[in-house]
């Protein structure tokens, strides 16, 4: 299998999916004006990983910002991760956060309430 | 003929850091937020206080950039036109921004900014979940989330204002602080 990535501008996230390893890491910061745009390749690549998965999903999410328009379409991700969690792969996502920022911190939060897989906050000094 | 001095004299006076007038396109965005982030590391702000404003002024100029859409740009070039300003007095940053506005969008607009401040500080976090879980999303942004963003980072009250300027389009401003 294969690992894709899409690399990072000032606007929008690095990513990295390692499907043999079951890791998927987005970095940087999201702020693009048209999200749907940008994370439809992201949704689809983990539609196409639900139907066959590995064991565990390791998830890491370190955004430095991120923004509304942004905000829903990493739900769409997340609820796709839910649903690869509940057929079988078990599924952490690690949420990143700097010291000190608690909006991000909070946001982290909001979709660990509203989202059905386990969070681990992690807090990252400068 | 406009004085430039006294414009100059203007903006001095009220701290303003930036401003801009004119079509907000994401190209612009993209200067405008590396100028911004480069200005608030060169005057060493606090991390934190950083992070809010850049994360405001992002939601504040995206919502620019979106309503400026509604805009239909024929006939009247200067309805496309927006403006912003970004001050800091004392330890306050303010970012304004003014756009035109259909007059029959108007109730709407002002009937959701009335609610969100209506909102206690955990209402506000319920409410932004409910739209985030639930709501629709636009193909422009993130459905409303915006300002109910913004008043959750800013701890603040939306003040805003509508102007009437014709029989077609008001101008709608925006007033945020951040301290």
């Amino acid at each position: 299998m294969e690992t894709i990535s899409i690399e990072g501008t000032p606007k929008t996230p690095t990513i990295t999916f390692d499907i043999n390893k079951g890791f998927l890491e987005i970095k940087g910061r999201s702020i693009p004006e048209n999200s749907i745009e940008f994370y439809k390749p992201l949704v689809d690549w983990l539609e196409k990983y639900a139907s066959k998965p590995q064991t565990s999903t390791n998830v890491n999410i370190q955004l430095e910002y991120f923004n509304t328009s942004s905000s829903k379409c990493i739900l769409d991700v997340f609820k796709k991760l839910e649903a690869i969690n509940k057929s079988g792969s078990q599924v952490v996502i690690n949420w990143f956060y700097e010291e000190d920022d608690e909006d991000m911190l909070e946001a982290g939060e909001d979709y660990q309430a509203i989202i059905n897989v386990p969070f681990k906050m992690v807090q990252v000094t400068e | 003929m406009l004085n430039i001095y006294d414009f100059y004299d203007k903006m001095e006076r009220n701290n303003i850091m930036l401003s801009f007038k004119g079509d907000v396109t994401s190209e612009l965005l993209t200067s405008i937020l590396q100028i911004m982030e480069s200005k608030l590391d060169t005057m060493q702000e606090d991390p934190k206080i950083k992070k809010k404003v850049y994360n405001v002024l992002v939601e504040c100029l995206q919502n620019l950039y979106h309503h400026m859409d509604e805009i239909t740009p024929d006939l009247n070039e200067k309805i496309r036109a927006a403006i912003f300003l970004i001050g800091k007095i004392d330890n306050q940053y303010t970012i304004i921004t003014g756009n035109y506005i259909k007059k029959e969008n108007v109730s709407g607009l002002q009937k959701r900014l009335e609610d969100i401040n209506q909102l206690s500080k955990d209402q506000l976090k319920e409410f932004y979940k409910e739209i985030l879980n639930n709501g629709e999303m636009s193909m422009k942004g993130g459905g409303g989330l915006g300002m109910v963003d913004i008043a959750r980072k800013t701890g603040d009250k939306l003040n805003f204002n509508f102007l009437p300027v014709d029989d077609q389009y008001s101008f709608f401003s925006l007033n945020i602080k951040i301290s």
